[in-house]
């Protein structure tokens, strides 16, 4: 079992704990960056997809894992960033400053509908951001004009440098370097003074306000930085789907996103990606599955909803910890051996918080 | 004169659907202010209220009053059993976490219903299908007259529950102040099931009173986003608020739907549920906050 000994504040908030990290994830890299020479097309696609998809869940984490505050909307988002993306494209202007602008918008829409809501308690953001879906779900329907309505939009293909970024391994690459900046621009944000505001919100919102915090501005702040990495994924899957059409960007993938945050494991950037694989895997171990079951239930309609649904419901009964914290779990009992104890993960008799200003 | 007549047509019918949204809101408010919990499955145990009903007067043919009063009580236990078994457990993790817990069972009701029942659309016979009353030269369907008269029935019933009956109080106490609460003998547990047990029941009224209006379907639990409205316009911790915010929210989507082009009905109430929070976000019944730390 491996101790740190710090001497130095500094080592509090490194971004590699020790040189075990480093060694790890440098070969995870190399993994990821050869993985399309070994892979065929398809995985490398669907590789592709979990990162884009692990992009906004790195997004969703800094909000729901970090702050505390859960949004119900952030599919409309992600269309945000697509329509964005894709129109200006359309227009002919460059990807590498659409792509930043698909961003930066989607994170002004969040700010727009964060600065408002978020005077009131966490709930109000939740029912807000479910309406602000439903609403620009169809606006992307009846605005024709941009969007193309129920004709759909054809994305035009992207260039960077001169070069085409076109068929599953372009679009896994530009993913790839779009979610390593994601992740360290979080990472960076959770150890400097602003990510400790957002953890302090989380914890508790009267200790943080008494420490000095302003609220509703740390609040929009994660909102906008959350909704802005969305937009950017939404600017990547656009070129994933190719064809945009208004009713992809509903409910039911809000509530996917948001099931990347619970099953991939609150309060950790690796949980994001996690859930972001177990998301994407879901439905395709499903299509194995399909035939295979009994009595039908491989066929009925609302199969996929229902299992996110019990996923979530299994994972916030039984596991909070999600992926990341099984993940924790396991590394410990092996760090451990034989010395686990039933105590070592027993959880804490835990009461009702009042967040209730009265 | 016909301008006129149109005009009452539409406060009425939107008053009738505002009081289905009120009713929703309603059940969102009583636990709200009980545990401070949101139950983003109350739109599915309004669906599900609605299909109990549906077997018990289409399939195993009980009168249509029999049928409605048992289908309350069962969806009602099934509120009680719900917050026993699975609500309680959660106590103590944050609001997001009960919130997305309970949007996952909204999921898991739908399945449940569309395995038990299927997906298409079902409707019973009820007494005021198809009937039309005359007050004062106004025609007006008897549906949604019972809407209205059922709502303001259960609006009077719930209010002397709430300020007459010793469990009601007991409730009441529940909801201001747990510990205090505990410390007068008051068991805040089983109070919360039961808090929770009326809440499924009123949704199950509403899912009942809406039948003669509009089918019963597996998604009818979208209609909460309504109620969403509604609670938030009422300040989110008034009961009367909430029904006000209804009859609000339904008027105001019925006017749109006659004012403005096809389409835009189905998001009015997603509007005005932002433009409150913009203009006002503690609702038009907002109590005076303050913070005892």
């Amino acid at each position: 079992m491996r101790h740190l000994f710090r001497t130095r504040y500094q080592q509090d908030i490194a971004l590699w704990r020790h040189n075990g990290d480093r060694f790890w994830y440098a070969l995870l890299a190399l993994i990821v960056l050869l993985a399309p020479a070994v892979l065929g097309e398809f995985y490398i696609g669907e590789l592709g997809a979990v990162f884009i998809f692990a992009i906004a869940g790195v997004g969703l984490m800094l909000l729901v894992g970090y702050t505390g505050l859960i949004s119900l909307g952030h599919a409309a988002f992600l269309g945000i960033g697509a329509y964005t993306n894709a129109v200006l494209l359309a227009q002919g202007v460059p990807f590498l400053v659409t792509l930043p602008i698909a961003g930066l918008f989607t994170a002004l829409c969040g700010a727009a509908i964060g600065r408002p809501t978020l005077r009131m308690s966490g709930l109000y953001l939740a029912i807000a951001t479910l309406a602000f879906g439903s609403i620009v779900g169809t606006v992307f329907q009846k605005w024709t004009a941009v969007t193309g309505g129920f004709d759909g939009f054809a994305v035009p293909t992207p260039y960077v440098f001169g070069m085409s970024i076109e068929g599953a391994t372009g679009i896994y690459y530009v993913s790839l370097a779009v979610l390593v900046l994601v992740l360290l621009v979080a990472a960076n944000l959770l150890r400097s003074p602003t990510g400790r505001a957002l953890v302090a919100i989380r914890d508790s919102e009267v200790s943080a306000q008494s420490m000095g915090i302003h609220l509703a501005r740390y609040k929009t702040l994660a909102f906008a930085i959350s909704a802005g990495m969305t937009g950017l994924a939404g600017a990547l899957f656009a070129h994933y789907v190719r064809y945009l059409a208004p009713d992809a960007f509903d409910v039911l993938l809000s509530v996917q996103f948001v099931t990347i945050v619970f099953v991939g494991g609150l309060g950790s950037l690796r949980g994001a990606v996690l859930g972001a694989m177990f998301v994407r895997l879901l439905p395709q171990f499903i299509a194995v599955v399909r035939d295979s079951l009994p009595f039908g239930i491989g066929r009925l309609p609302g199969l996929e909803p229902s299992l996110f649904g019990l996923t979530l419901v299994l994972v916030i009964l039984f596991q909070p910890g999600g992926l990341n914290g099984m993940w924790l779990k396991t590394k410990q009992w092996f760090q451990a051996f034989p010395f686990k104890r039933q105590a070592s993960f027993r959880r804490q008799k835990s009461y009702a918080r009042s967040e209730r200003l009265r | 004169m016909e301008d006129t007549a149109r005009i009452l047509q539409l406060v009425v019918n939107g008053a009738a659907s505002g009081c289905i949204y009120g009713l929703i809101a309603l059940g969102f408010v009583l636990i709200y202010k009980a545990t401070e919990m949101v139950n983003f499955a109350q739109g599915d145990i309004m669906m599900l209220g609605g299909f109990v009903a549906f077997s018990l007067i289409a399939w195993f043919h009980l009168p249509y009053w029999i049928g409605a009063l048992l289908a309350v009580i069962i969806t009602a236990a099934f509120g009680y059993a719900l917050d026993a078994i699975v609500l309680r457990r959660v106590i103590g993790q944050p609001q997001f976490a009960v919130v997305m817990l309970t949007l996952g069972l909204g999921f898991i009701f739908r399945a449940a219903a569309g395995i038990t029942w299927g997906y298409d659309s079902v409707g019973f016979a009820t007494p005021f299908t198809n009937k039309t009353v005359n007050i004062g030269g106004l025609v007006l369907g008897e549906d949604n007259v019972s809407i209205i008269v059922g709502t303001l029935l259960l609006c009077a019933v719930l209010y002397l529950f709430f300020s007459k009956t010793r469990i009601g109080v007991a409730m009441q106490a529940a909801s201001q102040n747990q510990l205090a609460a505990y410390y007068m003998g008051i068991p805040v547990r089983t109070i919360f099931s039961l808090i929770w047990a009326i809440s499924a029941g009123v949704a199950c009224l509403a899912g009942i009173l809406l039948s003669p209006v509009s089918m019963i379907d597996v998604n009818m639990g979208g209609l909460a986003i309504k109620a969403f409205a509604a609670a938030v316009i009422g300040g989110f911790g008034s009961i009367p608020g909430s029904l006000v915010g209804g009859v609000i929210v339904g008027i105001v989507e019925q006017f749109a739907g006659y004012k403005l082009p096809a389409g835009f009905q189905e998001v009015t109430s997603n509007v005005v549920l932002l433009l409150m929070l913009f203009i006002r976000p503690q609702g038009l019944f907002a109590e005076r906050m303050g913070k005892r730390v």
